[in-house]
């Protein structure tokens, strides 16, 4: 039996049945009561208010939900979904990744595959096939990784692929080096900073420095028709929900115990009996996948997608968003994610000088003083 | 019960930003939006166009305004963040609810506002030299097209006065600007016969800082003789690579170099001696002597001392700055002229707007391509990091802004 | 300078017509003025000719041509101090008559009485030969007596007689250009292969253009592994200050590239005191720039380390968080004191240009000067942590905290210290960068990715790793530039340094026992 069949295999004991919450009893059991009335609730809001505020309330009311708030909402919810999946590496794991931008990315620019063949010929050029960038390159035809991604399902399939594919291949090795700590970390960095100059580069056929834009429709229905809009709005509330209950079922599990052990003491793990291995793997994997679902709801309400997503400084910020919600709690990284970026759009236009240095300070007055984040500070208060 | 009141308190300041300010009292003023990046790697070049924006407005306002009403500026800053500008654009237009917008810099910023102009019907004031094959009903553009800026420079570079050059070593940065630029010349420099052995085309990324290869790949292609070099390098990498070429010896007078991404605010950071007798294309250059030229800088230059901006007495004028503040002056004697801010009445009232510009010309904006007439100045840098024009069109020249040199833009209508 | 001017009164050939010609005629008579004089061969024409080219030549409508001789204006012709009149203005030329100019001016100078003014100008007419110099240059070597001076107008005398009409002298031409291999010979011979007919010539070409080709490669070799050193050089001077702070005491500084720029920001504010009041002795503002930059970086380092690092020693991860954050502060704080311009660094004059080695390769001075910086720098560090005691306390805590302060070592005392000094390290990475490329809030962000490459690879707690991987990296990248083009010479070295660390995590020169992490 060879050590990859074996690892395999412990991982899927780790994920076998009887371990799991049996749903129905079990996803009750999942939150506090209070919790699940707070997390159903701000869902309720998001999905269904906020939408029927957008589409049914006229734009003169005072109660009415405006474009900018639904792309902004949109794309801060994506946002939320990208630091939900690193807390799952980072807060329970203990895999601290300065690369998550590029999962996101990449399930971003799957996603941009396809809206950009969606806009068929109504681009500058007018060419049915080629996308614009294609024809100003004076390429001829689409290359090989373009081909059949005109079709929805394809590229949908693609964006969680991709980055878990890559995910997969680079922990692999990774993990198997036991490479740790902050060496992992830096060694994210220059993936994520590799890729980027990869698509930086007009040669490689994704856009080069413009990246994807100009996207016209999704599915057939028009991008920049209101009911799309708040549609694609309630779809990332939606995911983020179904990513919170997948998580937070997988660390109520013993697969769970085991990763935060893991986080904890991995050699004594090891010692135990476990792989460290394919437990970090699978959570890397879940949280590259999660992340590309992320992205590829983000890139059609931003409607660019460019490589500066994959920028080092962009990943760095997600680790902040997590630190300043609060590591290991799942739910508190999203109101970091939150608060972070509701905080960015405020301070650019309020004060643009003042962002950074706001910014700065949250990195530093965070990790001294609140190591348990905004979350921990609320549930300290409470007792 | 604590933990409630800061989450509420936390849920309502979110909301707050969400949701906006209250609705703006009745408008005595008229909004005119400013999206330019105030940090991030694009500063360097787009503050200044900020800064002359805030300063043509103050002087729109000290002679009375537009339609009897002051203009009051919103300044956004995208930071250099390409979705960040779209959304900026989007809350310029839905929420501040401006009558115009002058912004962008980079052809990715304005490609990825142009969806948000045109859907929500909106007015960008473009004001920099870009690459053409783009014309929206919702943006005017005044900065030059291909056919205002690169193609007289490198007839000039052709011409004996320009020094005959008969090989040509293109070399960008890697984005759409430099890589259309480059094709168009391609296509030019075949029309008037030069060999494919004859033209090199090189590209460096962006923020790339050693050029040590590239200047010996110069050399080396110049050991053909009659070389010029076309360079489309843009921002900082503009720095290392003058230095570079300057430093191996090789001197404007053995392989010339013309750039059309280099003006007096990029060469404030160079030592400029090494670099005498250089090119540049633009269609204005701070070194004009004439009376409107004069009277911009002597305003410029108070109005930098009076805000105490950074750079004090070093800072400069250039040709986007210029285009800002013709582009700024034209759509106030636009709206004048409608008698409106809405954006269908101006845009009608635009065509064939003109004004005295500092380059020395009267500009005027085209009846149809959303274009300016502009004039074409071939200049030298000097040691001071000024330019010395050696060559100049009499006349404006009508912009092309898409490019007869591309195939398939013979089928475009200028509509 | 006075005197030289009324020479020119003197003069022939330098009269009111042809420098009415200079200043207010067209291009072609320009030209052809300039020529005329550069023909006629007199040296005292070189004033005014040399005062166009450098911008000094005034001219109104009409009106005498006048001269700014150091602030003074005198008459062209006269050399007296002369009024300018309302209209005057400065005489543009392009770089067409500046190349003639220049032409002219060597031409002239093939005659001066000084023997370095002679050689200098042979050397220009071999940059950009021009047949019709060829009897100025016959006649100049008749006139000669100076050994280096006639051999360099021997080869320039053969590379203008490559197109001579008699074969002996192509020959002989050729065989001359085959000595002095460079660019240029290898233009001229191609150039006259393509069109020679004699057999004998045709063959001294073909000898001679092979022999030249293989020069300029061996040149270019040499130029590759030069750019290849020098980038690591480049690389190691940002790195060190990271090794030492990341090696020695297991803190990831994510604001090392902030100390960088500080170093930059710090020279220029040297670079601007000196020229605002010491300009006679720009030259030497390096001398103070240098421990300028070591010391507003260690301060800055120092700050850093008490503020941030030391709160949260034995957290490597919230270290590498907190300094991020820092770094942003460090950024903006520039941004706000010197605006988020780029500002002018100028080198000193010792440094601009280059010397040139083979044929056709100038090595840049300042590039030279770096990799003797970066050198030095090195050496300092070395000697500071073997052979010294702060040195001996530093690798003490470094290799066992508990028992080095059990022996009386002061551990927080010694870190603070440590941290400054790879800060100040960075510091003078910061100033070498400023001598050959941007100084902007953004430097640093350039170079901390490419700093974390080569301490991961090189190994921590080591210094010979960090060399051989700065040095490795840098030739690699050079290696490939030419090949892949540099944005996928670049990817491919950080996919290369990804792979090897799955191969080797400790990097290529380990400490035995280190560990980094948890």
């Amino acid at each position: 039996m060879t050590a990859m069949t074996r690892r395999l295999l412990s991982l899927g004991t780790s994920l076998s049945w009887p371990q799991w919450p049996l749903p129905g009893t079990g996803l009750r059991t999942l939150f506090p009561r209070r919790t699940w009335t707070i997390v159903l609730g701000a869902y309720a809001l998001l999905a269904v208010v906020v939408p029927v505020l957008h589409l049914a309330v006229p734009a003169s009311s005072a109660w009415h939900v405006g474009d900018y708030a639904v792309t902004l909402g949109g794309k801060i919810l994506c946002y939320a979904t990208v630091a939900l999946a690193m807390d799952l590496v980072w807060g329970y794991a203990g895999i601290l990744s300065l690369g998550h931008g590029l999962f996101f990315a990449l399930g971003g620019y799957a996603m941009g595959m396809y809206l950009m063949r969606a806009i068929g010929s109504e681009g500058v050029y007018g060419d049915p096939i080629l996308p614009d960038f294609m024809v100003f390159l004076d390429w001829k035809q689409l290359p090989w990784y373009w081909h059949g991604s005109e079709h929805f399902l394809q590229q949908a399939l693609l964006v969680v692929v991709a980055p878990s594919l890559l995910a997969f291949v680079f922990g692999w090795f990774a993990f198997r080096s036991r490479i740790r700590g902050v060496y992992f970390s830096i060694i994210t960095q220059a993936l994520t900073f590799a890729f980027m100059l990869l698509f930086f580069r007009n040669q490689t056929g994704f856009g080069g420095n413009n990246g994807f834009t100009d996207f016209k429709r999704i599915l057939g229905f028009p991008l920049a028709n209101p009911r799309t809009r708040v549609a694609l709005f309630a779809l990332s509330a939606t995911w983020l929900l179904v990513a919170l209950i997948a998580c937070r079922m997988l660390v109520r599990s013993k697969f769970g115990r085991v990763l935060t052990a893991i986080r904890d003491a991995e050699d004594r793990v090891r010692f135990c009996g476990y792989d460290p291995v394919g437990f970090k793997l699978f959570v890397w994997t879940l949280s590259a996948a999660i992340c590309g679902v992320a992205g590829a709801l983000y890139v059609p309400q931003v409607g660019i997608i460019n490589p500066s997503e994959m920028s080092p400084a962009n990943s760095v910020e997600i680790a902040i968003w997590v630190a300043v919600g609060g590591r290991g709690t799942l739910l508190g990284p999203i109101l970091g994610a939150a608060l972070i970026n509701g905080a960015k759009s405020w301070l650019t236009v309020a004060a643009p000088e003042l962002w950074l240095y706001a910014l700065g300070l949250l990195f530093i007055v965070v990790t001294r003083w609140l190591p348990d984040g905004v979350l921990g500070l609320l549930r300290r208060e409470q007792k | 019960m604590k933990s409630w009141k800061l989450a509420s308190i936390l849920s309502s300041v979110l909301c707050a930003a969400l949701l906006g300010a209250p609705p703006a009292r009745a408008a005595e003023t008229i909004k005119v939006g400013i999206l330019h990046s105030l940090s991030g790697t694009m500063a360097i070049s787009e503050t200044s166009l900020k800064d002359v924006a805030l300063m043509t407005i103050e002087e729109i306002n000290a002679k009375g305004g537009v339609l009897g009403k002051k203009l009051e500026p919103i300044v956004v800053d995208p930071a250099s963040n390409w979705p960040l500008f779209a959304e900026k654009s989007r809350q310029l237009l839905t929420k501040d609810k401006v009558a115009a917008v002058f912004g962008c810099w980079t052809s990715v910023s304005r490609k990825s506002v142009l969806p948000v102009f045109e859907e929500l019907n909106g007015l960008l004031f473009y004001p920099v030299q870009y690459e053409g094959e783009e014309l929206s009903q919702n943006v005017f553009y005044t900065g030059a097209a291909p056919n205002q800026q690169a193609i007289p420079a490198v007839e000039y570079l052709m011409s004996k006065e320009g020094g005959g050059a008969t090989r040509f070593f293109l070399l960008g940065t890697d984005y759409v600007y430099p890589r259309t630029t480059n094709k168009i010349l391609r296509a030019f420099l075949k029309s008037k016969g030069i060999p494919e052995s004859d033209i090199l085309e090189t590209y460096t990324p962006f923020g790339h800082s050693d050029y040590q290869t590239i200047v010996a790949q110069i050399k080396a292609f110049g050991a053909g003789g009659h070389t010029a070099v076309i360079s489309t390098i843009n921002g900082d990498s503009n720095v290392p690579f003058y230095k570079e070429l300057g430093n191996q010896g090789l001197k404007a007078t053995d392989i010339p170099v013309v750039a059309f991404s280099v003006g007096e605010e990029e060469l404030r950071g160079i030592d400029t001696k090494p670099l005498v007798g250089h090119l540049a294309a633009w269609n204005y250059f701070m070194s004009l002597k004439n009376k409107t030229n004069s009277a911009f800088i002597k305003r410029w230059k108070a109005y930098v001392k009076k805000k105490g901006l950074p750079g004090g007495d070093s800072r400069v004028t250039n040709d986007p700055m210029e285009a800002t503040y013709v582009g700024m002056h034209m759509w106030a004697q636009a709206v004048q002229k409608a008698g409106s801010v809405k954006v269908d009445d101006v845009r009608k009232a635009m065509a064939g707007q003109t004004y005295a510009a500092p380059s020395g010309f009267t500009l005027k904006m085209d009846e149809t391509n959303h274009h300016l007439w502009k004039p074409v100045l071939i200049g030298e840098v000097q040691g001071n990091g000024q330019f010395d024009v050696v060559w100049k069109t009499d006349q404006p020249v009508r912009a092309q802004p898409w490019s007869p040199f591309i195939a398939g833009n013979e089928k475009r209508a200028e509509k | 300078m006075t005197g030289l001017i009324t020479a020119v009164v003197l003069s022939v050939g330098l009269d009111a017509g042809t420098l009415e010609k200079i200043a207010r005629g067209n291009q072609a008579e320009r030209q052809g003025a300039i020529s005329t004089l550069a023909a006629a061969g007199d040296a005292a024409a070189v004033p005014v000719l040399r005062a166009t080219l450098e911008g000094r030549l005034y001219a109104g409508a009409e009106g005498p041509v006048l001269i700014d001789d150091g602030g003074t204006l005198r008459d062209a012709l006269t050399g007296a101090p002369a009024a300018p009149p309302d209209d005057l203005e400065k005489v543009v030329i392009n770089n067409r008559l500046r190349r003639t100019l220049e032409g002219a001016l060597v031409v002239l100078s093939l005659s001066a009485p000084g023997r370095a003014e002679r050689l200098d100008a042979v050397r220009a007419l071999q940059r950009t030969p021009d047949p019709d110099v060829l009897p100025a240059v016959e006649s100049a070597l008749a006139k000669e007596k100076d050994k280096e001076v006639r051999e360099a107008l021997i080869t320039t005398e053969a590379m203008l007689a490559l197109s001579a009409p008699e074969a002996a002298r192509r020959t002989a031409a050729a065989q001359q250009l085959r000595r002095v291999p460079g660019a240029t010979s290898k233009r001229l011979l191609t150039q006259r292969l393509a069109v020679e007919r004699d057999p004998a010539v045709l063959a001294a070409l073909k000898e001679a253009s092979e022999s030249v080709e293989a020069s300029l490669k061996r040149a270019e070799m040499v130029g590759l592994l030069f750019s290849g050193l020098s980038l690591g050089s480049v690389l190691l001077l940002a790195a060190l200050g990271l090794a030492v702070t990341f090696g020695l005491m297991g803190v990831i500084n994510m604001a090392h590239g902030e100390l960088l720029m500080i170093g930059a920001y710090a020279t220029w504010l040297v670079q601007t005191l000196f020229r605002r009041y010491l300009p006679g002795h720009f030259g030497w503002y390096l001398a103070v720039a240098v421990p300028a930059s070591f010391l507003a970086a260690a301060a800055v380092g120092a700050l850093l380390e008490l503020t941030v690092v030391r709160k949260l020693y034995g957290r490597p991860l919230e270290t590498l968080l907190a300094t991020f954050g820092a770094s942003l502060l460090l950024m903006q704080a520039v941004r706000s004191a010197f605006g988020a311009q780029n500002v002018e660094v100028a080198n000193p004059d010792w440094m601009s240009g280059g010397i040139t080695v083979l044929a056709g390769l100038v090595l840049p001075f300042n590039r030279i000067a770096i990799l003797l910086f970066g050198s030095f720098v090195l050496l300092l560090v070395w000697v500071l942590l073997s052979r010294t005691r702060l040195g001996l306390w530093v690798r003490a805590v470094t290799q066992n905290r508990q028992r080095a302060a059990g022996l009386g070592v002061a551990a927080p005392r010694i870190d603070l210290l440590a941290f400054a000094l790879g800060s100040g390290i960075a510091g003078l990475g910061g100033c070498a960068l400023s001598q050959i490329g941007n100084v902007g809030p953004e430097l640093g962000q350039g170079f901390i990715v490419d700093s974390f490459m080569v301490v991961v690879l090189g190994g921590v707690g080591q210094l010979a790793g960090t060399i051989t991987a700065a040095a490795g990296l840098g030739l690699a990248n050079k290696a490939l530039e030419p090949v892949a083009g540099a944005v996928l010479a670049k990817i491919v070295v950080l996919v290369f340094i990804i792979l090897f660390i799955q191969r080797r995590p400790q990097g290529l020169f380990a400490l035995r026992g280190r560990a980094a992490d948890d």
